[in-house]
C-alpha cells in the first residue's frame, strides 16, 4: 500500500494522541478516508462535500475515498470494472420483449441514455398509486408486472441488478437528490429512527459504525459513512453486484441482529434516509468496493 | 469382569463428584449487580485462565476484543481496531473488580450509546437474531478467563 496515498490523514493521526499506540504497532493502518480523485472518462466525480449546516456529517465522504489503492483502481477505468458486465446485461435486456404485453423496456422509455438520465440519482422516490416510495427494484418490478403483463424479478436476482445496474449507469456523475419533504418526510423519519436504533446482541446502530466511527478500522475493516451512491455496486466478497438492501442486510446479521426484510418498507425508509445523507455525492453505479 | 465394571462407575463417579464440586454454578447473567462500577467476586467462584482469555479475546466468534481495540502485546495478531482505546497497560488503568463490570456490561458503566456491547447479559435486547436470542456473548468463565487475561495487561 503506497503510503503517500494516506499522507493526508497524517494530522488525523497526530491529533489522535490516543492512536499513538497503534501506530507504533505493526499492523497498523491509517484511518481517514483518502483524498484521492475519483476522475472516469476525463470526468471528475464528487467524493467528497461539506455537509450540509447541523446536519450529522461536516464533510461527505463517498466509500471510493476509504478503500485502498487497488479497489480504487478497478473503478476508474470502466474496463476494469467488474460491475459493467451487469450493464451490458441490463441493456440488453432493456430491448429484450418479455411477458404478455409483448413489450420491452425500449418500447415505452425508448432510448434509456436519454428517458433513464437521473433517475438513480432520485430513488426511492414518492409513487402516487402505490401511496408510498418505491426503490429502483420496486418500480422495475411494477412496470414489468403492470405494463409488460410479465413476472417481477427477484430482488437479488442477476436480471434485476443488471436493470439496475444500466438504469443506474445513466445517472453516473449526477449528484445524488432525494426528496425527503411532503409525503416522504413521514418515511425519512422512519429511516432515521432505523439508522440510530441499537439492536442485535451486539446492540449497535447505523449510526455507531458509519456516523461516530468512519475512518477507523473495525478489525480488518475500514468503516466508511456507508453511503449508498455507488448501488448496486461490486463488491469482492461478494464476488458479484449486490443492492443496497443485501448490504443492510448483512450488516445487520454482522451485529447479529435479525435484519428486516429485503424489499420491505422497513428498508424502504432506510435506504432513503441514507441516500438523503448522501445528498450531493455522484452516483457511481456500478461502483467497486471491497 | 464385575469388578472392573465397578471400579469403572466408582471412578466415573468421582470423577463427577470432583467436577460438580469444584465448580459451583455460574451467577446468572441476570443476577449480577454492578455495584459503584464493580463486580467484586468471580462469576463463577473460579479463576480464569489468561492463557484461554487470549484466545477468547481474538476470537472473531467470541470476544472479538481486537475488533475494536489494538493490543500491543498481540503482535502474532494482524488488524487490531480502532473503534476504542487501546488495552496497552489496561491493567494499570481498571482493577479486576471494574474491569470484570465493563466486560459484563460496559453501557453500565460508559452509558447506553457505548458501542461496547455487553458481554455477560441475556435480556434487553431489540431484534437479536433467533439463534443468540435469550444468551450472552461469552460464558461466566470465558469473561473471567478474558479478565485473568486483561490483568496480565500491565
Amino acid at each position: 500500500m503506497a503510503t503517500g496515498l494516506f499522507s493526508s490523514t497524517a494530522a488525523k493521526l497526530v491529533a489522535a494522541a490516543g492512536l499513538a499506540a497503534l501506530a507504533a504497532s505493526a499492523t497498523a493502518v491509517l484511518a481517514g478516508p483518502n483524498d484521492n480523485k475519483l476522475v472516469v472518462d476525463g470526468k471528475e466525480y464528487v467524493t467528497k462535500l461539506p455537509g450540509p449546516e447541523g446536519g450529522p456529517l461536516k464533510t461527505i465522504y463517498s466509500g471510493w475515498n476509504f478503500r485502498n489503492e487497488a479497489t480504487q483502481a478497478m473503478q476508474l477505468d470502466d474496463f476494469d470494472n467488474p460491475g459493467f458486465v451487469n450493464v451490458e446485461t441490463g441493456e440488453q435486456l432493456w430491448s429484450a420483449v418479455d411477458g404478455e404485453a409483448g413489450k420491452s423496456c425500449a418500447s415505452c422509455h425508448n432510448d434509456a441514455s436519454e428517458s433513464m438520465k437521473g433517475v438513480r440519482a432520485q430513488m426511492p422516490k414518492w409513487n402516487e398509486k402505490a401511496g408510498k416510495p418505491l426503490a429502483l427494484e420496486q418500480v422495475v418490478n411494477a412496470c414489468r408486472e403492470t405494463n409488460m403483463k410479465a413476472k417481477p424479478w427477484k430482488w437479488e436476482s442477476n436480471e434485476m441488478l443488471s436493470m439496475t445496474a444500466f438504469i443506474g449507469s445513466h445517472s453516473r456523475g449526477m449528484p445524488v437528490n432525494v426528496k425527503t419533504d411532503g409525503p416522504m418526510k413521514e418515511w425519512w423519519q422512519k429511516g432515521k429512527d432505523i439508522y440510530y436504533k441499537q439492536v442485535g446482541q451486539l446492540d449497535m446502530s447505523c449510526a455507531g459504525c458509519h456516523e461516530q466511527n468512519f475512518g477507523n478500522m473495525i478489525r480488518a475493516d475500514h468503516l466508511s459513512q456507508g453511503h449508498i451512491n455507488g448501488f448496486p455496486l461490486y463488491r469482492s466478497k461478494w464476488q458479484k453486484l449486490g443492492s443496497a438492501h443485501r448490504r443492510f442486510k448483512g450488516c445487520m446479521k454482522n451485529i447479529r441482529a435479525t435484519p428486516y426484510k429485503v424489499g420491505g418498507d422497513e428498508f424502504v425508509a432506510l435506504e432513503l434516509y441514507v441516500a438523503s445523507r448522501g445528498q450531493g455525492l455522484s452516483v457511481e453505479t456500478p461502483a467497486v468496493r471491497n | 469382569m464385575e469388578r472392573m465394571l465397578c471400579a469403572v462407575v466408582a471412578c466415573l463417579m468421582a470423577l463427577g463428584l470432583s467436577i460438580n464440586g469444584a465448580s459451583a454454578d455460574p451467577v446468572a447473567a441476570a443476577d449480577v449487580k454492578i455495584i459503584d462500577g464493580e463486580v467484586k467476586t468471580s462469576l463463577t467462584g473460579q479463576p480464569g485462565s489468561a492463557v484461554k482469555g487470549a484466545e477468547w479475546f481474538k476470537n472473531r466468534k467470541l470476544g472479538n476484543c481486537l475488533a475494536c481495540h489494538a493490543n500491543p502485546k498481540m503482535t502474532d495478531e494482524q488488524f487490531h481496531g480502532e473503534v476504542g482505546p487501546s488495552l496497552e497497560g489496561v491493567a494499570d488503568r481498571w482493577n479486576e473488580a471494574q474491569m470484570r463490570a465493563i466486560v459484563v456490561n460496559a453501557k453500565e458503566i460508559f452509558g447506553e450509546q457505548s458501542m461496547m456491547p455487553a458481554f455477560y447479559r441475556t435480556t434487553g435486547y431489540t431484534r437479536p437474531l433467533k439463534k443468540f436470542a435469550g444468551k450472552s456473548i461469552l460464558s461466566a468463565q470465558q469473561v473471567e478467563d478474558i479478565i485473568a487475561y486483561l490483568q496480565t495487561l500491565k
